[in-house]
């Protein structure tokens, strides 16, 4: 416990500068990280954190000694090289991208794992410490390390906020930036290079596959919270923050748990959280959405059933079996419709067992819905192409989303017709907010 | 090739050959199109319509030739160039509102870093207005049908506040509204002695919406105003002997 608050109070000047350096990672990881799931380069990323493996080990045979900034220029390099060897094959060859990265991105890890196990032959080998920049390990950076990383980490920040608008742009329409005048190639050149610098600093702390996906996480669960960019951006560059923090946080109260992962698990954690409990863009507010609308339309086919079977005759109570034969739905589907109509004081129950009728609320709904009803199958039959627009296509059941204008211009023809069902105008329209929830 | 009268140029395209991967796409196009005018880019499928528009645009590089806008080089007339890409080039979930969208048209006069100050907000709503897209101003492009998203893109090109208009297939896909809306846009362009370049792929609207059109397979078959140009021999020759293609150009014939 005393441990905790020791970590929460930042007494210890190390814990100090590791949970800064961290902070930073998140932030720089957060950020970049929302441009390249934009412009689709997240498994780039992936792929230049293991090609930036053999370049660390080079780095070692150049220097001959632990030197963390020739390291992590190396892994800058080899990264780029891993980078540009996507790209050529790519753009030379039938390979797609997908299978060039997978290409790429064993080669070159393969590639580093034989160098640096030749390096722990050496005597003076094991020192040099290159296990961390494959696993990652936080807690073994030193004050001079974790200031590098943290420089780098905020010169990346800095330029992403500068050119935040134009690399939207380019994420977005790549021919539009170009047709005014925008260097699109260079710009896409920068991104890489961000994306780069960020795994290759990531790896000392978080290790080869967690910095890759530090870069795809906070960035894929801000998207659930926004529909705009700035915010998306914040909010990555947040989640990126707690993640680092947090995860860096308990491996340092608990020495045998590994940093990286922990901070990859945070931020998995954050997404699950996004995932489900997003507003508009998330799985329970969609869920939410399907069931009010499946509710409502089935209230809604209820209640035009029921002014069906009664159309032009007297008002009299309705047999269940009669409303089970007039559609195709299960008895289940059908005592649920009427328990929600009583409940909502549209339908009652009738004289006998197993017999509904409406309300003179529910006579007025019912027959507003079936108006509803029948202006928009004659909607789709003879103005959908000339007014398409005007109705949200993305509802699964249209016939219960017509706007009002609509409708309003299609009870004519009903009426030449003899088919508008009487009901007085200020009856609300389905789907522009009647009594149904 | 016939002009008719003297007008000022908008495009020059001089000799202009553009190749994908060793093939050519583009052979030797060689052609001027004027100023204040409608003008339709039409031919089959893979004919290189949208790349004639992209090497006008500098986006695709020039095996050979070369293009001039209103007599200069494309870099020292970027400024009266405005374009509309097809709707299908862009990722439509991207975290953006419509607003947003039209504001990227001022982009160009606003350089790298200078933020869109309120003059650049009402360019950018009066073009989503002109558009009839003024109460979507605000909402996520995701949620605008194919249409909608069709117009917030004439809607950016209308805020770069251009002299020429170069737009590929603006009227793919969309509903009958959009179609009219984009008309009057055209129309209202021309009557400020704006010059469009479209890409047009319905041939029965090329006399109604167009003035001038431009056959294009691979090479140009045939330049100049509708009337002299749009021929049923012209299209044979832009078509081949494709059935359907000609019974819509009858079509289109019988109404000039």
């Amino acid at each position: 416990m005393s441990d905790l608050l020791r970590l929460i109070t930042l007494q210890d000047a190390n814990t100090r500068v590791v949970l800064l350096g961290a902070a930073l990672l998140g932030l720089a990881a957060g950020v970049v990280g929302t441009f390249a799931v934009l412009r689709r380069r997240a498994l780039v990323g992936d792929a230049m954190a293991h090609a930036a493996l053999p370049g660390v080990c080079l780095a070692y045979f150049v220097v001959g000694e632990r030197n963390f900034a020739a390291f992590l220029i190396g892994a800058f390099i080899a990264g780029l090289i891993g980078a540009g060897c996507i790209v050529l094959i790519r753009a030379h060859t039938r390979i797609k991208e997908d299978a060039a990265i997978g290409i790429v991105l064993a080669s070159f890890f393969g590639l580093g794992i034989s160098l640096s196990s030749a390096i722990q032959q050496q005597p003076s080998g094991n020192r040099a410490g290159l296990d961390t920049f494959i696993f990652g390990k936080a807690a073994s950076m030193v004050r001079s390390d974790v200031v590098f990383i943290g420089v780098c980490a905020a010169a990346i920040v800095a330029i992403v906020a500068v050119l935040a608008r134009e690399l939207g742009s380019l994420c977005f329409d790549r021919g539009f930036s170009a047709s005014i005048g925008r260097p699109v190639v260079w710009l896409d050149f920068l991104l890489m290079g961000l994306i780069c610098l960020c795994a290759v600093i990531g790896l000392p702390a978080a290790g080869v596959v967690m910095t890759a996906a530090m870069l795809t996480v906070p960035a894929a669960a801000a998207r659930f919270w926004t529909d705009h960019l700035r915010i998306m951006l914040v909010l990555s560059g947040v989640f990126g923050i707690v993640s680092g923090v947090v995860g860096v946080g308990i491996s340092a109260l608990r020495p045998g748990l590994a940093a990286g992962p922990l901070v990859v698990l945070v931020a998995g954690v954050i997404f699950v959280v996004s995932l489900i409990a997003a507003p508009r863009r998330g799985v329970a507010a969609a869920w939410w959405r399907r069931r009010s609308l499946r509710r409502r339309v089935l209230l809604q086919n209820l209640l035009r059933a029921m002014h069906e079977l009664l159309e032009g005759s007297s008002p009299r109570d309705l047999r269940e079996s009669e409303l089970l034969a007039k559609r195709a739905w299960t008895t289940t589907q059908l005592t649920t419709a009427l328990r929600r109509a009583s409940r909502m004081g549209l339908a009652q129950p009738g004289d006998h067992p197993h017999a509904w009728r409406l309300t003179p609320a529910g006579v007025t709904e019912a027959a507003s819905v079936t108006r509803a009803h029948r202006l928009w199958e004659l909607f789709l039959i003879e103005q959908a192409e000339i007014a398409a627009d005007h109705v949200d296509r993305d509802a699964d059941q249209i016939e219960h989303v017509l706007p009002h204008d609509v409708i309003a211009a299609l009870e004519a023809r009903l009426v030449a017709q003899g088919r508008l069902p009487a009901s007085p105008h200020a009856i609300p329209v389905v789907g522009s907010g009647g009594p149904h929830a | 090739m016939t002009v008719a009268q003297a007008t000022e140029t908008a495009v020059e395209v001089h000799d202009v050959t553009v190749a994908y991967h060793r093939k050519p796409v583009l052979w030797d196009v060689d052609v001027l199109l004027p100023a204040g005018h409608l003008i339709a880019i039409v031919g089959p499928n893979g004919a290189g319509k949208s790349t004639l528009l992209k090497a006008i645009l500098g986006l695709v590089p020039l095996a050979s030739g070369k293009v001039e806008i209103f007599g200069r080089p494309l870099r020292k007339a970027r400024s009266l160039v405005g374009y509309v890409p097809q709707r299908e080039s862009v990722d439509w979930d991207f975290p953006i509102d419509a607003l947003g969208v039209a504001l990227m048209g001022r982009y160009g006069r606003l350089g790298w870093v200078r933020r869109p100050g309120k003059a650049d907000r009402e360019a950018a709503l009066t073009s989503l207005a002109k558009v009839g897209m003024a109460d979507y101003a605000d909402r996520q492009i995701s949620r605008l049908s194919g249409g909608q998203q069709q117009r917030v893109f004439l809607a950016r090109a209308l805020a770069q506040d251009a002299t020429l208009y170069l737009m590929d297939e603006p009227f793919a896909g969309v509903d009958a509204a959009t179609e009219r809306a984009i008309v009057d846009v055209l129309r209202e362009l021309r009557e400020q002695g704006k010059t469009v370049i479209a890409v047009h792929h319905d041939l029965q609207t090329v006399p109604e919406y167009f003035d001038h059109v431009m056959l294009l397979n691979m090479r140009l078959v045939a330049s100049g105003a509708v009337q002299d140009v749009f021929t049923r021999e012209n299209l044979h020759k832009t078509y081949g002997g494709r059935l359907t293609v000609l019974e819509e150009a009858a079509e289109a014939l019988r109404r000039v």
